[in-house]
C-alpha cells in the first residue's frame, strides 16, 4: 500500500508541469501540428519510402517493426483506456492479465526494437538510403528509439527484474484523467523512474509526430478494404492551380 | 448502357524510326526533376528487346494485372486487398532501381577546371543515386536496335513463348520499335491496387492520374500496373505517371509525344464506350477473345441510341462530333487495323497499335523479289510465320488471325495504291482479297499516310479553355525545379512540402530583382560555376574562365568590384 500513501502526497510544482501542462502541451501539437500539416503540407504527407534504394534489410525490418509497433499500440489501448474494473468484469484475473500483457509486450517490445535496430543500420548503412536521410528523420528516428528502449525497460525492469508493478491503478487513470480534463498528477508522484521516463518521452515522440514522416500512421488505408477497386473522379471544378476567390466560382 | 468518354491513342508501328523524340521531349516536359531520372513516361523500345523495366511483361515474376480465377472472377494478379494491407510494410513484388536503370550524369567540371595536363580530362560518370562514381552496366535503351542481342535478346520475354523459332544472327533477325506510354486503361489495375485511391480515371476523359496530396507512397501501383508505367519518386515518396499532358489535352492540343513525333505516327481522339459491359469484357475466360472483347465494349458515335445515351450521361455535343470524327475509333473499329497491347493483362489498355508490316516487306526485299507486289506479300505474310507470332505475343494475347489480318489490308493497301500512283488502272479485286471497299482502302490511305495534324488529332477542348492561359501554367510541374519553390528543400518537410507558387509569381520576382539590382551576376556557393543563361553581360564573374596555370594571381581588381556574393546563382524559369 505504499504506493497509494504516494499518491496521497501533495504533487509538486514540478509535477503538475510534467504531469499537467506537459500532456496538454504535446495534446495540442499532436492534433493542432496535425491539421496544420494536413492543410498545410498535404503533399509531404508520405511514409517517404526508400524500398527503391533497397529491399533485402527492408523486407525484415520493416515488417517486423511494423507489426511489433502495432502489437505494442493495441497493448497500450488496453492497458491505458480500458480501467481494471471492466476487465475483471470481463472474468480475467488480474494475474491473467498482468501474464499475458508482460509476455505479449516484451515479445512484441523486442521485435519492434529489434525491427528498428535493422531499420536503423540499414539507413546508416546503405548509402543511398543514409543521403536521403534528413535531420528531421534523425530527430525522429532518436525520439522513437528513446521511447521504445524506456518502455521495455521498464516492463522488463518491473516484471522480470522485479517483482511487477501495477501501473493501472496509477498510470492508467492519470492517463484517463487527462482526457476527462480533471488532470490528477497524483497519481504519477510514486510511479517508478523508467515508466516516468517512457511516458515523457511518448509525450516528446507525440509532441513532434506531426512535424515528421510519422504522419502516416494517420492515414492508413484501412478504406482500402471497402471501397471500390476503380475510383472515378470529376475533373477538379477549380481551374489551374490557384483557389477560385470567394463570390468568383465558375456557374456550372 | 452508361456511354463514357475516353480520350485513347493510336500509334502507327511502321512509321516509328526509333529517334527517341517523343521520349526525350515528354522527360524535358514532366520528369527532369530529382527523384525521376531514372523515369520514362514515355519510352521507345526495340523489340525484341527486354524493354523498360527489363522483363516487365513477366507477370509470372512482376504479378502485375489482373486474372481470371477459378470460378471465372477477375482478380488482382498480385492479390486483393487484404493481401495489399498485409504485405504494405515491404512490397514484395517492387522492381528494383536496377530492374529500371542507376541513372547517372558526368562530372563536367572536370573538363573544364582541370589544371593543364598531359592528357585530356574525362567526365566521369557519377551516379545521381549515391554521388560516387560508377560503371555504367544498363539503362532505358541498352538494346536499342538489337545492340547486344546476341547475347540478351534470349531474356525478351515474348521469345521465350516462341524461343525455338526467334534467331538472333545477323541475318535472320528482323526489329521495329514499340513507343509506350500508360495505356490509361478502361480497367485500370494500379488504381484498383492504391490502398489511398488517390489514382483515379477522369470520368470526363478516362484519363488515369495520381493526386498528389492523397499519394501516401504505399507502392501498391507500381506492383500493379503490368506495363510498368507508374513510377515511384524516390525524393517525394509519391508515385508518378504518364498524364496523357492533361493540362494541353484540356485545351485542345495532342500530348508532347504526339506533338513532336518525327515520323507523325500517333493519332489521338475519343471513343466512347460502354461502362457497364467493362468488367464482364476484362473477365472473358479465353485470353485470346480478349481483344474482340475490348473491340466490341467501344460504342458507335454514329449509333443514334448511342448518341442518346450519351447525352443523357451529358458528354457535350461537340465530344460527341468529336467521337464520330475520332481517327482512333475508325482504325481500331472501322478498318480494325489497331490492336492492343498485351490484352491479356485484362486492363483494357487504350493506348493501340498498328502492328509494322516493315520486317515483313524487308524480308521480302531482301530475297530480290517485288515487295509491294500484292502476291509476295501475302504469300510472305503466311510463311513468314516468326514475326506474326511475336506481333500476336505482343498485341493479341498469342492469336496469330488477328495479326494476320492486319498485315495483309496494310499489304494490300500498298499494292492498291501503287498501282494508282504509277498511274495503271487500280485493281478492285485486291482490296475485295481483304474484306474491304476500294473507297474505304483509299480512305485508309489517306488517314495512315496523309493525314495532316488535325485529322489525326481531334481533340475537343475540356471547356475551360482559357484556365491555363490565365494563369500561365504550361504544365503543372514547372516549378518543379531542382532548389525551386516547388522543390528542394523548401518547406520545413524537406521535399516540396507546402503549397506551390504560381509561376507568375516567381517570373514577376525574378524580373524585378534582376531589373532593379545593382550587382552583378556571380555563384555564390559554389566556386568557379558560371551559368551563362542567367549572366547578365554585365562583368565578367568569377570562373567565367579557368585561372590560368602559373600566374597564381588573383583576377584585376576592378572586375571583382560590385560582385555580390549573395546574387542569384541558380537560373529560375
Amino acid at each position: 500500500m505504499t504506493h497509494l500513501a504516494q499518491n496521497a502526497a501533495d504533487p509538486g510544482a514540478l509535477d503538475i508541469l510534467l504531469w499537467v501542462i506537459l500532456p496538454y502541451v504535446a495534446l495540442v501539437l499532436f492534433v493542432g501540428g496535425h491539421v496544420w500539416r494536413y492543410r498545410y503540407d498535404k503533399f509531404g504527407w508520405t511514409t517517404r519510402s526508400s524500398q527503391l534504394y533497397e529491399k533485402r534489410l527492408l523486407r525484415i525490418g520493416s515488417p517486423l517493426f511494423h507489426f511489433g509497433i502495432l502489437v505494442v499500440l493495441i497493448g497500450h489501448v488496453v492497458g491505458l483506456v480500458i480501467p481494471n474494473s471492466w476487465t475483471e468484469a470481463a472474468g480475467v484475473s488480474e494475474h491473467t492479465y498482468h501474464v499475458s500483457a508482460v509476455v505479449m509486450g516484451t515479445i512484441a517490445g523486442v521485435c519492434t526494437l529489434g525491427g528498428i535496430a535493422i531499420l536503423i543500420y540499414r539507413r546508416r548503412t546503405v548509402g543511398p538510403v543514409f543521403s536521403a536521410t534528413t535531420r528531421n528523420d534523425k530527430l525522429m528516428y532518436l525520439m522513437l528509439t528513446a521511447a521504445l528502449v524506456l518502455g521495455l525497460a521498464a516492463t522488463v525492469a518491473a516484471n522480470i527484474v522485479d517483482d511487477g508493478y501495477d501501473y493501472r491503478t496509477t498510470i492508467s487513470p492519470w492517463f484517463r484523467s487527462i482526457f476527462y480534463f480533471q488532470p490528477d498528477p497524483a497519481l504519477m508522484v510514486g510511479v517508478p523512474l523508467l515508466f516516468q521516463l517512457h511516458a515523457l518521452s511518448a509525450l516528446a515522440l507525440f509532441a513532434v509526430w506531426p512535424f515528421t514522416r510519422l504522419v502516416h500512421m494517420l492515414t492508413a488505408p484501412l478504406g482500402y478494404l471497402t471501397r471500390p477497386y476503380i475510383v472515378y473522379r470529376s475533373r477538379d471544378t477549380q481551374l489551374g492551380s490557384r483557389a477560385t476567390r470567394r463570390g468568383w466560382e465558375r456557374v456550372r | 448502357m452508361k456511354v463514357m468518354a475516353q480520350m485513347a491513342m493510336v500509334m502507327n508501328l511502321d512509321k516509328c524510326i526509333g529517334c527517341h523524340t517523343c521520349s526525350v521531349t515528354c522527360k524535358q516536359a514532366w520528369t527532369n526533376r530529382s527523384g525521376v531520372e531514372y523515369v520514362w513516361f514515355n519510352n521507345v523500345e526495340t523489340r525484341p528487346g527486354q524493354g523498360y523495366p527489363r522483363r516487365y511483361e513477366d507477370q509470372e515474376t512482376w504479378k502485375g494485372g489482373w486474372e481470371v480465377n477459378k470460378r471465372g472472377r477477375l482478380k488482382l494478379r498480385a492479390g486483393g486487398r487484404f493481401k495489399k494491407l498485409i504485405t504494405i510494410f515491404s512490397n514484395p513484388k517492387l522492381p528494383a532501381l536496377d530492374d529500371y536503370y542507376e541513372p547517372w550524369t558526368y562530372d563536367y567540371e572536370t573538363l573544364t577546371n582541370a589544371p593543364l595536363q598531359e592528357h585530356s580530362p574525362v567526365a566521369r560518370p557519377k551516379s545521381l543515386i549515391t554521388g560516387e562514381d560508377m560503371k555504367i552496366t544498363w539503362s532505358a535503351n541498352w538494346d536499342d536496335n538489337l545492340g547486344g542481342a546476341p547475347e540478351h535478346g534470349g531474356k525478351d520475354v515474348l521469345v521465350a513463348e516462341i524461343a525455338d523459332k526467334v534467331k538472333f544472327e545477323f541475318e535472320q533477325t528482323f526489329m521495329f520499335y514499340l513507343p509506350r506510354i500508360c495505356e490509361h486503361c478502361l480497367n485500370p489495375s494500379c488504381a484498383a491496387s492504391c490502398p489511398s485511391g488517390a489514382i483515379y480515371k477522369r470520368s470526363e476523359d478516362g484519363i488515369v492520374l495520381v493526386d498528389q496530396d492523397r499519394c501516401r507512397g504505399w507502392r501498391m501501383c507500381v506492383t500493379g500496373c503490368p506495363y510498368k508505367k507508374v513510377y515511384f519518386n524516390h525524393r517525394t515518396g509519391k508515385a508518378e505517371k504518364c498524364t496523357f499532358c492533361f493540362p494541353r489535352i484540356e485545351v485542345g492540343l495532342p500530348t508532347v509525344c504526339a506533338e513532336t513525333c518525327v515520323g507523325r505516327l500517333r493519332y489521338i481522339g475519343l471513343v466512347l464506350y460502354d461502362a457497364d459491359r467493362v468488367l464482364e469484357a476484362a473477365s472473358t475466360p479465353d485470353d485470346k477473345d480478349l481483344y474482340e472483347a475490348q473491340r466490341s465494349i467501344l460504342l458507335d458515335p454514329n449509333d443514334p441510341e448511342v448518341i442518346a445515351a450519351a447525352e443523357r450521361e451529358g458528354i457535350p455535343r461537340d465530344w460527341i462530333e468529336a467521337a464520330q470524327r475520332s481517327p482512333v475509333h475508325s482504325l481500331i473499329n472501322t478498318y480494325k487495323v489497331a490492336l492492343p497491347l498485351h490484352p491479356e493483362y485484362r486492363t483494357m489498355p487504350m493506348v493501340w497499335y498498328i502492328p509494322p508490316l516493315s520486317p515483313v516487306v524487308d524480308a521480302v526485299r531482301g530475297t530480290g523479289h517485288d515487295a509491294e507486289d500484292r502476291g509476295n506479300l501475302f504469300a510472305a505474310i503466311d510463311t513468314m510465320r516468326i514475326p506474326v507470332e511475336y506481333l500476336a505475343e505482343l498485341f493479341t494475347a498469342g492469336d496469330p488471325a488477328p495479326v494476320d489480318a492486319v498485315l495483309r489490308k496494310l499489304a494490300a493497301m500498298r499494292s492498291y495504291m501503287r498501282d494508282i500512283n504509277l498511274g495503271r488502272e487500280p485493281d478492285s479485286s485486291i482490296p475485295a482479297a481483304v474484306g474491304m471497299g476500294e473507297e474505304e482502302m483509299y480512305e485508309m490511305y489517306r488517314l495512315l499516310a496523309l493525314a495532316k495534324y488535325d485529322e489525326r488529332y481531334v481533340i475537343p477542348p475540356a471547356h475551360a479553355e482559357q484556365a491555363h492561359g490565365l494563369e500561365e501554367l504550361a504544365t503543372e510541374c514547372s516549378l518543379d525545379y531542382e532548389g525551386g519553390p516547388g522543390m528542394g528543400g523548401s518547406g520545413p518537410f524537406g521535399e516540396a512540402s507546402g503549397g506551390p507558387d504560381p509561376v507568375a509569381v516567381e517570373n514577376f520576382r525574378m524580373l524585378h530583382a534582376r531589373q532593379t539590382t545593382d550587382s552583378l551576376t556571380d555563384p555564390a556557393d559554389k566556386a568557379n560555376r558560371v551559368n551563362l543563361l542567367n549572366w547578365d553581360g554585365k562583368g565578367r564573374p568569377k570562373g567565367l574562365f579557368p585561372d590560368s596555370p602559373g600566374s597564381g594571381e588573383a583576377p584585376p581588381r576592378e572586375l571583382m568590384d560590385g560582385t555580390d556574393p549573395n546574387a542569384e546563382s541558380e537560373p529560375k524559369p
